[in-house]
């Protein structure tokens, strides 16, 4: 085994991971329980785009790190007819956005053929999708989760920090249905690529084997005046807002989601009923925001906790824009979420 | 648009083939030729709702393949796939009662036409998608090559399919990694209106199979026998890890493409010719000729299926309504 090789870089007792070296663990600690768990997928034997399967090639072999041909449709249906029959596939993307080339497969085939079947078959299957926007212009930057978000029959994970993408990942590759597990482009902390820095980007990350549950949220700071739900990025931003506003003397409290798909709506309703005002910030475009579903939710169970509209803070309605002023013009930065914070408490 | 005449090639003497296999044969396709007929009728006193695509004179296809296959291999099927999942062993009442909306249908009365099929026979339940069929069966073979189960994959698709990216991906795919499927065109000549030889450059379509690595053959496709002889074949490469084959059926669907479809499109010659090569009283006569076969003995096969197929229908009249609650399970495994 070359554990050791892959682990070199790691001192013994050195347990803060970024989330690409998290969700490495994760994935290595699942191949060697499970057989039936293979990486499939674009240059996956070199370590995939961000570096989620780097060293695993040497480790498990061709049969179990698939190098796949540019052939988004072909791999998807190919994973869901093996997890048909029995298999968990994790299929790896560069990108997220080149799943839009295979949306059939997800929206009208793995995400259907349970029901349609009356419950005969079982798709176990995890996609490993880097998302959002990270400087490359509009296609390369969709909130993948965004556009996922309206399907029936899928689940959708968006975990933000090391420890919350190891116990997730778990989670999804054991969960019999199939699972978008979605990480920023800027979240990965992959060598080379540019990590977001934040108090939570990198973290402690436990030796020991745990699970998180697919649809619990967590409050990642907890506060009196204002509730802020935000995943992803935004959480950072939020995270790095809430430390300034805090020297005006407003209190925020920040629930991430972790997972979209199921939503853990008690989470926030409790916290709603703490604070009276109500703020969700995504990266996704604004229209149809899965913030438009939490806020309605809300609306309809707490709303008689609130002292004030619900807000949200979401990228309007336009692809994402290149040039790095306009790109930062359109999606929520820490500016536009304390800004809307301030509002919100004045109301 | 090239009219393209059946040529059926000279008949192969059935005298060594098992009497067993032959009667089986007969029984599939009259079996699918009176259930198809009978769903039209059904369709036309508004017992089934939405749409139905009937696969009568398309039946030695589906039987002499699904025949070629052993049961725990699996086949997936089209928008057009009553005949393929009978075939394969789908009983008629489940079939029928799916038609009608019913918790008794194969698929709890929650696929529809479009969507027959079980696993319990293996027959992946139909993928109305047109291609979209192709790299899951991949995948289903991906995953007996790995359990090294020796189960293959038939996967049936239509001519028009093989236009589909879909379709370009999964043969790819099958082909590098040698799976063990079977790629089965039934080439009726027609998507919809649309005919081959408006959108095929080429003469057939197993012509491609060998720019992606794997054989290919186009075989008369109305003779279930010369069915499932290639088809035969093409399982035992698969079995043995040879990877995949194109077989191309050439048959003819004997109605319009669905239910409110005349067929106008098709010119009166093409329709005839291949009408006189109805592959189910064609095959009838041939047996007829073998001292093993009596007319009796045919009628007795006929009239057992009479009786199912009306049994299939009392069968899914008379069963319950579903329950509303339905509409919400089977979402997710737990
Ligand atoms: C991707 C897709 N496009 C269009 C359709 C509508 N459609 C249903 S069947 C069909 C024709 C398919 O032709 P072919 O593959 O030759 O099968 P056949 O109907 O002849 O059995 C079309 C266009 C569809 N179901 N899926
Ligand atoms: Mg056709």
């Amino acid at each position: 085994m070359q554990n050791k090789k892959a682990n070199r870089s790691l001192k013994e007792n050195d347990r803060d991971l970024t989330i690409v070296q998290a969700m490495r663990e994760a994935l290595r600690e699942e191949m060697y329980r499970d057989q039936k768990v293979f990486v499939i997928g674009e240059d996956v034997r070199i370590g995939g785009s961000f570096l989620f399967t780097l060293g695993m090639f040497d480790e498990f072999g061709p049969e179990r790190i698939i190098n796949t041909p540019i052939s988004e449709v072909g791999f998807i249906g190919l994973a869901i007819g093996a997890a048909i029959q029995g298999l968990r596939p994790i299929v790896d993307f560069q990108y997220s956005d080149f799943l839009l080339t295979a949306f059939d497969q997800i929206a009208q085939q793995g995400s259907k053929l349970r029901y349609m079947s009356g419950g005969q078959v079982k798709i176990p299957l995890v996609f490993q999708l880097p998302t959002g926007a990270s400087g490359r212009g509009a296609q390369h930057a969709n909130s993948i989760e965004g556009i996922l978000f309206h399907l029936p029959g899928i689940k959708i994970v968006t975990p933000a920090t090391p420890y919350d993408a190891k116990g997730l990942f778990k989670s999804a590759v054991r969960d019999d249905n199939m699972v978008f597990f979605c990480v920023h482009k800027l979240l990965y902390g992959s060598k080379g690529r540019q990590l977001v820095q934040s108090n939570i980007s990198k973290g402690f990350v436990p030796e020991e084997e745990y699970l998180i549950p697919l649809g619990v949220g967590e409050v990642k700071r907890e506060g009196t005046d204002v509730t802020v739900v935000a995943n992803l990025l935004m959480l950072h931003r939020v995270m790095n807002a809430a430390e300034e506003l805090a020297k005006e003397g407003i209190s925020i409290e920040i629930i991430d989601p972790r997972t979209l798909v199921p939503f853990d709506t008690d989470l926030v309703v409790n916290s709603v009923k703490k604070t009276g005002r109500l703020l969700i910030v995504e990266e996704s475009n604004e229209r149809g925001g899965w913030g438009a579903q939490v806020a309605a939710d809300i609306a309809a169970r707490a709303i008689s906790y609130l002292d004030a509209p619900i807000l949200r803070l979401a990228t309007p309605d336009v692809p994402i824009p290149y040039s790095p002023v306009l790109e930062s013009a359109v999606i929520p930065n820490k500016q536009k979420i304390i800004d809307m914070i301030i509002r919100l408490t004045k109301k | 648009m090239k009219i393209r005449k059946p040529e059926p090639p000279k008949n192969k003497s059935i005298t060594g083939y098992e009497v067993n296999l032959l009667e089986e044969m007969y029984r599939r396709m009259y079996r699918i030729r009176k259930f198809e007929l009978m769903v039209n009728t059904q369709f036309l006193k508004g017992n089934i709702p939405g749409t139905i695509h009937l696969s009568h004179g398309q039946e030695a296809s589906a039987v002499g393949a699904c025949l070629a296959l052993n049961e725990d291999d699996f086949i997936t099927i089209t928008h057009r796939g009553h005949g393929q999942a009978i075939a394969k062993g789908l009983s008629t009442k489940s079939i029928m009662a799916e038609l009608f909306g019913k918790a008794t249908g194969c698929c709890k009365g929650k696929g529809g036409s479009l969507h027959i099929g079980n696993m319990s026979v293996g027959v992946l339940p139909a993928i109305a998608i047109v291609g979209a069929s192709s790299p899951i069966a991949a995948g289903m073979a991906f995953a007996f090559k790995r359990k090294e189960s020796k189960q293959i994959v038939c996967n049936f698709f239509g001519d028009g399919t093989a236009n589909k990216g879909d379709w370009h991906e999964a043969l790819n795919l099958a082909a590098i990694w040698s799976l063990p499927v079977i790629f089965l065109c039934e080439n009726n000549l027609y998507g919809v209106s649309t005919h081959f030889s408006d959108v095929f450059p080429i003469e057939n379509i197993a012509d491609r199979a060998p720019a992606y690595g794997m054989p290919g053959i186009t075989i008369y496709g109305n003779d279930p026998i010369i069915v499932y002889e290639e088809v035969l074949e093409a399982a035992k490469r698969a079995r043995s890890g040879k990877g995949p084959t194109l077989v191309e059926c050439l048959t003819y669907r004997q109605g319009g493409h669905k239910r409110d479809d005349p067929a106008t499109y098709r010119p009166k010659e093409e329709v005839d010719a291949w009408l006189k090569q109805d592959p189910i009283p064609n095959f009838r006569e041939r047996l007829l000729k073998d001292n093993r076969f009596s007319d009796e003995n045919l009628k007795a096969i006929e009239q057992e299926i009479d009786v199912e197929i009306a049994e299939a229908v009392e069968f899914a009249q008379n069963s319950p309504m579903l329950s509303i609650s339905l509409a919400l399970e089977d979402v997710y495994a737990e």
